[in-house]
């Protein structure tokens, strides 16, 4: 499997991704054919828009909603590939060690409280506690789990076991106190649903799914060598406490914009990275890329899924990712027990 | 062989939690030689070996490296020519061998060709080419300090203009079996010749006796005995240091002194 050319296999998700793009634009409760398709969205780039329901549809609707989901599933499987590198760990991921927790705080802080703070940058309020959050949660866990062996799993995910509690603690409790008005906007969020996309959110989360793409040239080489170990990586000319304090803000930034924008979505982190490793290996060269790639179309797939299957009604994507992420989690813990896990 | 210190302890001591792990000690490692360090458990081996590569600072004295203190060096440039092999490894991602080794040429800009070419040769001295496409995780204990070697040993195969070269071992034998502990001690002795200086924790008397120029000897955090295999294999410093009786007879074959116990 690990001769799979790299390049070969990134051309394979470019067109699975480019494939689940106009599946998502075309299939829902209403089906729109290829040609009109192609019609609406040539109209939209020349500026000559043709005003009707299916540009309705594409563009106002669906084109936001595929774009968020894009965004936040690359968001999210970079920001695990990247998180499973520093920790050393390949069961690290943002929602389980608690990041996607601590950036829900955040973000229904800011939904909460938001009002009070309405003087500075209102419209970013959500992402920016969101990262707060995030950030937090990432440098606790790094404290409490890697010690100088490298990670201890067990301390990790318990860690984050303990976090998600607290986490849910405070959100309940800021939901009980919250008026009227702001706790359905809280309710609403918490679903954590692509239904609420918006090109405001889209505008969020794409300069940081961005960011983290331009900074994987920056990285891949530190995290490869943090594998051997910190203390090897640092002979080998790395700047450990750099790198992590990059990797630490990228992850916390992705991980909470994708939650400010969509509320919590599980296990992207863990299964997106965990595929491109068997396909590519773990050398964060392709690793990262792929993962953003994988994540953007599985993710976008994921929510056309969760569009369809109940339809007229619409499952959460979250719920889905679970169902399908929590599963493949347990079955990593028992290969990992009987000692065959590929990875650790 | 040069004459001018390589590396350079003065005063070098190390103190945790109210103990001293390591006593006051002076160490000159001339460019060029293969300095063993031997001694008991807890003798103090570990905690040299990690003052010596920086990981802990010393509570008093220093290390020079090239002429200038370990401290002053960039990650960077250390890195370019110094490498460090610790005693064990905790990589648990499947990267193949061959890329393991590959890492070794990261701090330098020498390009595609030429590290590939580093590789091959390296991993040819190192009897692992066939390893090379075997996943590191998958390999045993004595095959994946062979490749760890190999990676040290690229990481300072090509002299570089920023200085002379130094490379830290501890206990690189653990895991192999005689053969390939002899093997990787001739090496190491090769690459002596190849001008790079060598400071080696051995935990086979006999080992460091047969391939160092000199021995440094360690009991209780202190250095009791530095010099050439002869002067430091004494039977009644190893009954002193080690707590057995023994006897130093000559190597039948190789002249260089033996212990037996």
């Amino acid at each position: 499997m690990f001769q799979t050319r790299p390049l070969a296999f990134h051309c394979l998700l470019l067109l699975l991704l480019l494939g689940s793009f106009i599946l998502s634009l075309s299939l829902g409760s209403m089906t729109v054919a290829t040609g009109s398709l192609v019609e609406v969205l040539l109209g939209r780039l020349s500026g000559d828009v043709v005003t009707g329901t299916a540009d309705m549809v594409i563009w106002q609707i669906r084109m936001p909603r595929v774009c968020l989901s894009i965004l936040v599933g690359a968001c999210l499987a970079m920001s695990g590939a990247m998180v499973q590198g520093l920790f050393r760990n390949p069961l690290a991921d943002p929602s389980l060690i608690g990041v996607s927790g601590g950036a829900a705080v955040g973000a229904a802080l800011a939904i909460v409280l938001g009002g009070s703070w309405s003087w500075f940058a209102p419209d970013w309020n959500l992402p920016l506690f969101a990262f707060m959050g995030g950030a937090l949660v990432t440098a606790l866990v790094y404290r409490l789990g890697v010690g100088p062996l490298g990670t201890s799993v067990a301390t990790m995910l318990l860690a984050g076991v303990a976090i998600n509690a607290m986490t849910s603690a405070c959100i309940s409790y800021l939901a009980t106190t919250a008026e009227d008005v702001r706790l359905r906007n809280l309710v609403y969020w918490l679903m954590g649903s692509f239904n609420v996309a918006s090109w405001q959110k889209v505008s969020w989360v794409a300069p940081f799914a961005l960011l983290s793409l331009l900074m994987i040239p920056f990285l891949w080489k530190g995290l490869n060598a943090l594998l051997l170990g910190e203390s090897e990586a640092r002979h080998l000319g790395i700047q450990v406490e750099r790198l992590r304090r990059r990797v630490i803000i990228l992850a916390a930034l992705a991980v909470g914009v994708s939650v400010a924008s969509v509320g919590v979505i599980g296990f992207v982190g863990l299964v997106v990275p965990h595929i491109v490793r068997l396909m590519l290996g773990p050398d964060h060269r392709w690793l990262l890329t792929g993962s953003a790639l994988l994540g953007a179309a599985l993710l976008s797939l994921a929510d056309l899924a969760a569009r369809l299957v109940v339809e007229p009604l619409e499952l959460p994507v979250g719920v889905l990712t679970a169902a399908l992420g929590a599963p493949f989690f347990l079955f990593l813990v028992v290969q990992r027990r009987r000692g065959q896990m590929y990875g650790v | 062989m040069g004459s001018e210190p390589v590396l350079q302890m003065t005063g070098l001591s190390f103190r945790a939690a109210g103990r001293t792990l390591l006593q006051p000690t002076d160490l000159h490692v001339l460019e060029g030689e293969c300095m063993a360090v031997v001694g008991p458990n807890g003798a103090g081996k570990s905690t040299l070996f990690r003052l010596l590569s920086g990981e802990w600072a010393p509570s008093a004295g220093q290390v020079m490296f090239d002429g200038t203190p370990l401290a002053k060096w960039s990650l960077a440039q250390l890195a370019q020519v110094r490498a460090v092999m610790p005693q064990s490894s905790s990589l648990s991602f499947p990267f193949a061998a061959r890329d393991v080794i590959l890492m070794g040429r990261m701090p330098h800009a020498t390009g595609r060709e030429v590290d590939a070419a580093i590789v091959e040769e390296v991993m040819t001295v190192c009897d692992v080419q066939h390893l090379a496409q075997r996943h590191y995780t998958a390999l045993s204990g004595g095959e994946r300090q062979r490749v760890q070697l190999a990676r040290v040993l690229t990481q300072i195969w090509q002299p570089v203009a920023l200085g002379r070269r130094l490379l830290l071992l501890d206990e690189p034998t653990s895991a192999l079996d005689l053969a390939h502990q002899l093997d990787l001690m001739r090496l190491i002795r090769d690459v002596c010749g190849k001008a790079v200086t060598v400071l080696v924790i051995v935990h086979d008397l006999n080992l460091a006796a047969r391939f160092a120029d000199r021995i440094m000897m360690l009991h209780n955090g202190q250095p009791v005995a530095v010099g050439s295999p002869d002067e430091v294999m004494r039977p009644d410093l190893i009954e002193c240091v080690f707590n057995v009786k023994a006897q130093v007879i000559e190597h039948p074959l190789y002249g260089c002194p033996l212990v037996v116990s």
